[in-house]
């Protein structure tokens, strides 16, 4: 038998999406000449699914303060901040975040997966329970398996159902801890986070709410989806990430909880992994400056997001979502979208190919990421190419692509 | 039909939305490998029988269930003794 053995079933699925022209894990940005355009396989591309809401990556303030840094710190910081101690760079960033959270802690993470996978084992134990939305990231999933508590799954958005589950294990010892997100990835839709809270006030259980999307787009000062719907001293813990709008990598957590700093001492993602590197820790520091001093950013972006959405609707696609950061469009077979995502890759826009077992329910997923830094001339082209697609659909994508299959 | 028929008999009515090929299914059928339900499928089917039979069953049982049978004791299981 061969180690390999096991994943046999996944070597066919990944055959299959070559034969029809489509091999998501074969992307190659060769060249970027902006946040929005870059050479992808050969070929220019308008970039529409890079997370980059804000445009922030080739912001000059930010490079500028990347590139001071390395220069002041050097490249790495060869170690994690148990063994090489905490830089300077580092604290000040937690206090930046902390301050703009309005959060008494933070802690930052050297990835966003990490953030998750160190918030929640940190949290809970094997005595505890956690409660998560069925269309959390894979990285919250990962958190629970590692933190090895109980673990429920509540259906989508359903605050009605977290309260059923909820009442299931009223009478079980341990915490209870129930985990959403502000923005879901893939279908692009928003958390009711206000009726979360009422639940989870309601079982006396404590509140995690991931604005890894969120962060920067929502709420008037860019806090997030806890700003925007007026709930952020009733979520416990926030978890973000530096990947998104503030353009670089990493991640965190924030809490008001006087012992959160805890986390420290016993998360082991924060304790056995090397610190991020100093120029990303002061792009982050940058951006985050960027984002609380320029609410113009937000307001291209959502202008942006309009009229991408307001376009797709109008050749005949249907987004999961109402107009956001994030807009998917559902087609029917695997096949149609990944032809679909092929040609948009020919006809030079580049989008998110997101298929099963990734995406919720089955779906085959055309996912778009809209940034401030698009230009009305850009998203146009965006439309245009997804005429092609719609032409390719024969116009009724949700209802004829199997013709293409 | 006895109470432990009708268990079967309802997990498998729950199961046909994820066996559009119309497989004939018994308690040796693979999960992953004849219907191919994938991971995150086979948490949906979970959620489905959780509502279906009124009882929770922690996701961290599901890297365990192999076969339709797997499935069957463990629902018979949770629903504890007749």
């Amino acid at each position: 038998m061969d180690i390999f053995d096991k994943h046999a079933h996944l070597a066919a699925r990944h055959d299959k999406l070559v034969n029809l022209g489509a091999d998501p894990f074969a992307v190659l940005v060769e060249v970027l000449n902006s946040p929005t355009e870059a050479r992808v396989n050969g070929r220019k591309a308008i970039l529409a699914g890079t997370n980059n809401y804000l445009g922030l990556t080739f912001d000059s303030a930010c490079v500028a303060a990347a590139e001071a840094a390395l220069r002041s710190h050097g490249t790495g910081t060869t170690g994690s901040r148990i063994a090489n101690g905490t830089y300077e760079i580092h604290h000040a960033l937690e206090q930046d975040l902390a301050r703009f959270l309005r959060k008494r802690s933070c802690i930052v993470f050297t990835t966003g997966y990490q953030a998750n996978l160190a918030m929640i084992s940190g949290l809970v134990g094997p005595q505890d329970t956690i409660f998560i939305d069925s269309d959390c990231h894979a990285s919250i999933y990962d958190g629970c398996r590692l933190a090895c508590a109980t673990l429920i799954r509540f259906r989508h958005n359903d605050p009605e159902d977290l309260d059923r589950r909820l009442a299931r294990r009223s009478d079980t010892g341990g915490c209870k801890l129930v985990i959403v997100e502000g923005l879901y990835s893939m279908r692009g839709d928003v958390a009711p986070l206000r009726d979360f809270v009422e639940v989870k006030v309601r079982h006396r259980a404590w509140l995690l709410a991931d604005e890894a999307h969120s962060l920067g787009v929502f709420g008037r000062h860019g806090r997030g989806l806890a700003e925007e719907q007026g709930v952020e001293t009733e979520v416990d813990f926030v978890v973000g990430t530096f990947s998104k709008s503030l353009g670089a990598v990493g991640g965190f957590g924030a809490s008001d909880h006087p012992k959160f700093d805890l986390l420290r001492y016993c998360a082991r993602p924060y304790m056995f992994t090397a610190s991020s590197s100093p120029a990303n820790i002061a792009s982050v520091r940058a951006a985050l400056y960027r984002i609380e001093s320029d609410p113009t950013l937000r307001k291209r972006l959502w202008t942006n997001a309009e009229r991408l959405h307001a376009g797709l609707r109008a050749l005949g696609f249907d987004p999961c979502a109402s107009p956001g950061p994030i807009i998917a469009l559902p087609l029917r077979s695997e096949a149609s979208a990944a032809r679909a995502w092929d040609l948009l890759r020919a006809v030079g826009i580049y989008v998110n190919l997101g298929l099963p077992p990734a995406t919720p329910d089955g779906l085959c997923l055309l996912r778009c990421s809209v940034s401030a830094a698009h230009s009305t001339e850009q998203v146009d082209e965006i439309c245009r190419g997804f005429r092609a697609v719609a032409s390719l659909l024969e116009a009724t994508p949700q209802i004829g692509p199997d013709k293409i299959a | 039909m006895s109470d432990r028929d009708e268990v079967t008999e309802r997990i498998a009515l729950l199961l046909q939305r994820y066996n559009p090929g119309g497989l004939s299914i018994d308690v040796h059928t693979n999960l992953i490998a004849d219907l191919r339900i994938d991971s995150v499928a086979a948490m949906d089917l979970i959620m489905e029988i959780e509502d279906s039979f009124g009882i929770e069953i922690p996701i961290n049982l599901v890297p365990d269930l192999a076969t339709f049978g797997d499935l069957i004791s463990l629902v018979r299981d949770r629903l504890g003794p007749p």
